[in-house]
């Protein structure tokens, strides 16, 4: 039998990456697509390896521009290995994962020792964004050349925004010959002060000092402004209020080189999730108020931010969906709101939650899954190109999911570190079922049997 | 998404506080275990507290002030902010109700070497005490322990800038005992409402009791999101009818009762106002403007004054202040919550 050979029959086949939406069957070998449609019996080995598929969805892997595998450093948040296999779980094959490590990723050494961990302990690829700064200090930058040398494929100073437009403006310019976006987590950090939530009528009912949307809005302005004077690559990480979307709008009709990114939390749940009841009935803040797993930055807003994000994904406004996957151990998620660390496990229930705007018929599933593949390379530019589609000669990195079957979040069963999600509990419709990088399955759902031999 | 069995029963529907015994006098309050704000206590509950409170009034005024209402019962008060008034309020409430009353301040104990509020939590519930008074810098503390803790009665003594159910209750009660009513009162809350766990609480329970509830200070400690400014986010009821006002001479105009709210020095640092002196002049409580009110309105304050700021000294302490009266109706205002949810309405 040619163990290096199978063949994926019956999936629809969704890649949008070449406009493909058609039932067929998808050839690998030797980690690498051979051919997608409709095979006929002679194209296939008679001997290799059948994976039956039919009735699932067939896409190239996710791509994720956005997540925290904080290692090295703080390992007891999470770790390469269970970063990686929580992606897998999540469909998601490629990950671009941020320098807010320790040390940070903000020298050469740092970024060939990341590969080099990640060849051996991680089963989807992983891509190191470097620092913008030398320690992520905002004050001088770091050796952008040699990091995009070493492999690192775009550039963030993560939760500390580039504060000094002066140094946002030299990163955007200098970057300019390296092919490599800058990536702000644009936050006004006048403006956001000590907020622990988004700012209105919830955090008021609370007492929590509010984010107010403006934080974020001023510096996606002063971003938007220095990418037209620079030329540069600017990518906006995690937008999440309404009045950023016409922001970005105006910069692509100008033709500028800009980009930008949702999380699935922001666009599927509100600010009344801090009320405890997962959304329902927040008229009173109860025992379940004050959820600290629902603390994340940029926080959850309001049903208004919900919707324009959601409109603004669908027509193409917003490019990606990225996870900003950021784990957490329990004890900095148990005590009090304004204690408790920023950030959501993401991972394995980011594209379940975002299915639920293919099936309240928001946005189409061929859209959504470009979201997830060809619009996030796009971000990043030619090298990502052949992780995102089918097209035969580049990688098969390959995800089948259901997107009909429902389940339940149990965080008991993540393989991420992180168990900090609003989530748990909640059932999702859509489901990843089998997840394969470089024609290898890294992760099978153990209700799956469509990875046995049939006949 | 849909949401899990667990969170589909109604979280804060009062839990079964155990061994009920005879419900007595007052029904429903077996149930009650936590008195974490005011949001989720009905009208008449309210009402049984204050009648309640009227009983515990009576026992103050006695020479021997001790009944034997929760004797055999440990009551905590864990205070992580310094406190007057409140602490000595609930110790001298469990005290005059028996109760065996321990104070834990944060200083001088276990919180010093960096003990977590929910490992103090869940080490004074080892020691099988009957009920936490908490006070905490932080909003939701309250909530987070009574979420963790199964066998405690967490009572919220001030959190953060979220709520002081109890301070509103004794305003209440104040307010009822001189004005015979809430239904139709007029009270105009002036000052620093942003900041206010006293004002979240008090519009919470004066709008539950019907009263017409006005903010009045400047804009910019003012909680306007709470009142929905953008239109797309409104604040549920009973919050509808609570209105803003940045002009204490028109806000002021037949009111029944003024409260003004402390002055916190840092709020100038902080830039919410251009002076202390701009402060004054816009919304010191004073003679002057008193005198726009109706006639036999009342003075309120939450304590502690800052006299000559928020409020003159001629007002603090002239013929329509009842702020010393507030005091003391706090006492009475803990004991009949401590009776009620503590001993779940049952006297020895």
């Amino acid at each position: 039998m040619d163990s290096t050979t199978l063949v994926i029959k019956g999936p629809r086949i969704i890649d949008p990456g070449q406009g493909l939406d058609q039932t067929g069957d998808i050839l690998v070998s030797d980690g690498k697509i051979m051919a997608v449609g409709v095979l006929s019996a002679d194209s296939v080995p008679a001997d290799c390896r059948t994976v039956d598929a039919a009735g699932l969805v067939a896409t190239p892997g996710f791509i994720d521009l956005h997540c925290h595998l904080r290692d090295p450093g703080f390992e007891y948040k999470e770790t390469i290995t269970a970063g990686a296999r929580a992606a897998a779980r999540g469909g998601f094959t490629s990950l671009c994962c941020m320098p807010n490590t320790s040390p940070p990723i903000d020298n050469a050494a740092v970024v060939d020792f990341l590969r080099r961990r990640c060849e051996t302990e991680a089963v989807v690829r992983v891509h190191p964004v470097a620092c913008v700064s030398k320690g992520r200090l905002g004050q001088e930058l770091t050796e952008m050349e040699e990091l995009a040398a070493a492999g690192a494929v775009a550039f963030s100073d993560d939760g500390d925004p580039v504060y000094d437009p002066n140094l946002m403006r030299l990163a955007l310019t200098y970057s300019l010959d390296l092919g490599v976006p800058i990536t702000n987590h644009c936050q006004d950090r006048s403006l956001s002060g000590n907020g622990a939530m988004a700012e209105g009528w919830v955090s008021s009912r609370l007492g929590l000092a509010g984010i107010p949307a403006a934080a974020e809005e001023a510096m996606i302005a002063r971003d938007i402004a220095l990418a037209e004077l620079t030329g540069g690559r600017l990518h906006l990480a995690h937008v999440s209020t309404a009045g950023s979307v016409p922001m970005i709008r105006h910069a692509k009709e100008r033709g500028l080189a800009v980009t930008a990114e949702v999380c699935p939390h922001h666009l599927t749940i509100t600010e009344e999730w801090v009320l405890g009841r997962k959304g329902a009935d927040a008229a009173s803040a109860g025992l379940l108020a004050y959820d600290t797993s629902t603390k994340v930055f940029p926080p959850l807003r309001s049903r208004h931010d919900v919707d324009a994000l959601v409109e603004a994904l669908a027509d193409g406004v917003i490019d990606c969906i990225a996870t900003d996957h950021a784990p957490h151990e329990q004890t900095s998620k148990q005590v009090t709101y304004e204690d408790a660390a920023f950030g959501i496990s993401v991972l394995e229930t980011g594209f379940g939650s975002v299915m639920e705007l293919v099936h309240r018929g928001r946005l189409s599933l061929s859209d959504l899954v470009e979201r997830l593949t060809a619009g996030p390379a796009r971000v990043m530019g030619p090298a990502f190109q052949e992780f995102a589609t089918l097209a035969p000669g580049t990688v098969a990195d390959i995800v089948l999911f259901d997107p009909d079957r429902e389940w339940q979040v149990d965080t008991a069963e993540f393989q991420s570190m992180g168990k900090n999600t609003p989530l748990e509990g909640t059932t999702l419709k859509g489901q990843v079922m089998a997840t394969m990088v470089g024609g290898r399955l890294v992760f099978e759902h153990s209700s799956w049997n469509g990875g046995n031999p049939i006949g | 998404m849909s949401l899990p069995k667990a969170i589909e029963v109604s979280a804060d529907a009062p839990i079964h506080a155990g061994d009920a015994g005879d419900a007595g006098n007052a029904v429903g309050w077996a149930r009650r275990r936590h008195v974490l704000d005011l949001d989720d206590f009905s009208p008449s509950e309210i009402e049984d507290v204050l009648e309640s409170a009227n009983g515990m009034a009576e026992v103050l005024k006695r020479d021997i002030k001790k009944v034997p209402t929760l004797r055999g019962r440990v009551i905590v008060t864990l205070f992580y902010e310094s406190s007057t008034r409140t602490r000595v309020s609930f110790e001298e409430a469990g005290k005059i109700l028996s109760a065996d009353v321990i104070n834990v301040s944060t200083s001088g104990s276990s919180v010093e070497k960096g003990e977590s509020l929910l490992n103090t939590g869940l080490t004074l519930q080892a020691m099988g005490v009957d009920s936490i008074v908490v006070r905490h810098p932080h909003s939701g503390a309250p909530n987070f322990l009574a979420r963790h803790l199964d066998r405690v009665s967490v009572i919220n003594a001030g959190d953060g800038m979220h709520a002081h159910p109890t301070q509103a209750l004794l305003d209440l009660f104040t307010v009822k005992e001189h004005l015979g009513r809430l239904e139709g009162v007029k009270i105009v809350i002036v000052g620093d409402v942003l900041h206010s766990r006293v004002a979240r609480s008090d519009v919470l329970g004066f709008a539950k009791m019907g009263a017409q509830v006005v903010l009045c200070g400047p804009s910019t400690l003012l909680p306007i999101e709470y009142l929905g400014r953008r239109g797309e986010s409104k604040a549920p009821e009973p919050l509808a009818g609570v209105t803003m006002d940045t002009d204490l001479d028109r806000a002021i105009e037949g009111a029944d009762v003024v409260m003004a709210l402390r002055l916190q020095a840092e709020r100038q640092e902080g830039g919410f106002l251009p002076s202390l002196r701009e402060y004054i002049r816009r919304w010191q409580l004073t003679d002057r403007r008193l005198s726009m009110a109706n006639p036999g309105a009342l003075v309120m304050h939450p304590g502690p004054m800052n006299e000559g700021i928020e409020i003159s000294s001629s007002i603090a302490h002239g013929g329509a202040s009842v702020i010393e009266e507030q005091v003391t109706g706090g006492v009475a205002i803990r004991m009949a919550l401590l009776y009620l949810v503590v001993a779940g309405g049952n006297a020895e």
